[in-house]
């Protein structure tokens, strides 16, 4: 039962998700290994923020299972704290704290959940807005940063708590396109050092370049997936065919 | 802001119904009508009125026979400081007092209102709907009359004055208005900010003390100064239960000076102007912090 890294760190299997009567998942499955940068896309409605809030427990599920590092997620017993140290997300509204400076944004989680020293985290928060390219912003509050240096803190203060797998949702849908690119990078440079990435977008040609796997859902099933080149240059099913042609 | 909205602002190209926009949010700071009002009125104005109170009967006095009795003017001068320390600290006082009691009892209850526990939740909800909408006078009379007016804790004896009754019958209505401001200051922070926190591994309490509250306890300052001058300026009614504030020592004033009628105006305008002194800049504060944290998140 103890996870080993040759097996998925996340394993998603025949989840099925409902809101009322409303069918959102109905039977997805996907396997992503340590490492793994993927990519999900689709229509919008199609049950992509559901999938990726099922993952850490954001929303529960009617059926299926899926695991992070060989842990059930949709377990009643299930130690949520353990599970969203392992798991971080960034969602597309950035959600930073209003009140807090962006360096306090960074520190909070570790040093208030995670009690850890201050002055250690402090040094660690200092790096990490360092690495999303924002040195000297550390002092700003949120309503004072665009829009693209929000979405770098949030992804820093995901990063404090040192996940294993991080989870971006249309970090860039917000965005206007020049500060687009900021997120991006910032995101390639992640997958570059081995983060786990589960990535929700619209932007294909990023995809692309950093995606190992691309799955394309469509009214809560997934419809085809594979490697970008395979997928993009040579989809089968003429629902992505279709969506791929609006899209590019 | 002066772009026009076809449709809501200006001509829509079409006659095709559209959506109006959603309501505004139930608990807006526009609700402080009472300060709104209050802190409207020129600071000039009851003072004019008082002096023509004051100087009405006196007017009509001086055709009358004037056997050597003080005029209405210095007969309110002598009991002015009586009223004032006896009178009006004592009904500050209580308002203060009931303010505390109000506000302690309302925050629990404003949090039970959000509590994830189903039965803290509807019994939170019924107590704040129930205290907030029933008179205050029935209130004030339940709590005066079915209060033992003293207790035996151990053998000793302790009793229970009658402002003290005063402030938990004023500060029931107080509590249930408090919590609906803490309820409504908590939903008003966009459930987005809950769900980074949880993602975070924040736990619901550490959320809500160290991510929800931080951020909306500026904007429950101006109600709750609100709900603090509609609570002084209702204070009065504690008379009725013969506690000795203003307004009882006021009549036992214009009883000692023998009744007389000419009296009662100028007495009672007095009363009316302290409570306008008193209570007007905290209008005029709550007015000008609604604004000013109405700018900020
Ligand atoms: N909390 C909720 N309650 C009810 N229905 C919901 C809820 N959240 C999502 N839905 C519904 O589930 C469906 C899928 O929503 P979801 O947000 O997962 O789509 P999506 O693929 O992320 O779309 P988009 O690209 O627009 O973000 C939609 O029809 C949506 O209306
Ligand atoms: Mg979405």
């Amino acid at each position: 039962m103890t996870w080993t890294p040759d097996q998925p760190i996340v394993s998603i299997h025949n989840v099925k998700k409902a809101f009322g009567s409303l069918e959102v998942l109905k039977g997805v499955s996907m396997d992503i290994m340590k490492g793994e940068v993927i990519c999900i896309i689709g229509p919008s409605g199609s049950g992509k923020s559901t999938l990726i809030r099922c993952i850490n427990a954001l929303n529960d599920i009617q059926g299926g299972s899926i695991t992070v590092e060989g842990q059930e997620v949709h377990d009643d017993n299930l130690d949520r704290l353990e599970l969203r140290k392992k798991v971080g997300m960034v969602f597309q509204q950035y959600n930073l704290f209003p009140h807090k400076t962006a360096l306090e944004n960074v520190m909070m989680a570790p040093v208030k959940v995670l009690k850890q020293n201050k002055a250690e985290v402090e040094t660690r928060a200092r790096e990490l807005l360092r690495k999303v390219r924002l040195e000297g912003k550390e002092n700003s509050y949120p309503g004072e940063l665009s829009g693209g240096q929000q979405q770098r803190v949030a992804i820093a203060r995901s990063l404090a708590m040192s996940p294993d797998v991080m989870l971006f949702d249309e970090v860039t849908a917000a965005l206007d396109p020049e500060t687009v690119k900021e997120v991006l990078v910032t995101i390639k440079d992640l997958a570059a050092e081995g983060m786990t990435c589960i990535l929700v977008t619209h932007e294909m040609g990023f995809a692309r370049e950093v995606a190992d796997h691309i799955y394309f859902t469509d009214k809560g099933v997934i419809v085809e997936h594979g490697p970008p080149e395979t997928f993009f240059d040579n989809a089968q099913d003429p629902r992505t065919k279709e969506f791929l042609s609006q899209i590019l | 802001m002066s772009r026009m909205i076809p449709g809501l602002t200006a001509p829509a190209t079409t006659d095709m119904p559209v959506l109006l926009p959603a309501p505004t949010a139930r608990h807006t700071p526009r609700a402080l009508n009472f300060s709104h009002w209050l802190a409207s009125i020129p600071p000039w104005v009851p003072f004019l009125i008082f002096t023509a109170a004051l100087l009405w009967p006196m007017m009509a006095l001086a055709q009358g026979t004037g056997e050597g009795k003080p005029t209405p003017l210095e007969a309110l001068w002598r009991w002015m400081p009586f009223l004032i320390t006896r009178g009006f600290v004592f009904t500050v006082l209580i308002s203060v007092m009931t303010m505390l009691f109000g506000t302690v009892m309302g925050v629990f209850l404003g949090l039970g209102q959000i509590s994830p526990v189903k039965g803290i939740r509807v019994a939170s909800y019924w107590i704040t709907q129930i205290f907030r909408n029933s008179p205050w006078l029935v209130l004030l009379f339940i709590v005066m009359l079915s209060f033992p007016f003293q207790v035996t804790v151990f053998g000793v004896t302790i009793p229970i004055p009658d402002w003290t009754k005063a402030v938990i019958g004023l500060g029931l209505p107080i509590m249930a208005n408090i919590s609906e401001i803490v309820r409504g200051a908590i939903a008003s922070v966009p459930s987005a900010q809950w769900e980074a926190a949880e993602s975070l591994a924040f736990t619901r309490r550490q959320t809500l003390y160290q991510i929800i509250l931080p951020q909306c306890i500026k904007r429950m300052i101006p109600p709750w100064m609100n709900w603090y001058a509609i609570l002084t300026m209702a204070t009065p009614i504690v008379s009725i239960l013969g506690v000795e504030e203003i307004l009882n020592l006021t009549r036992q004033a214009i009883e000692a000076e023998n009744n007389r009628p000419e009296l009662l105006v100028p007495f009672y305008g007095f009363v009316l102007l302290i409570f306008f002194v008193y209570c007007y800049p905290i209008a005029r504060l709550t007015i000008r912090l609604e604004r000013k944290f109405a700018l900020k998140l």
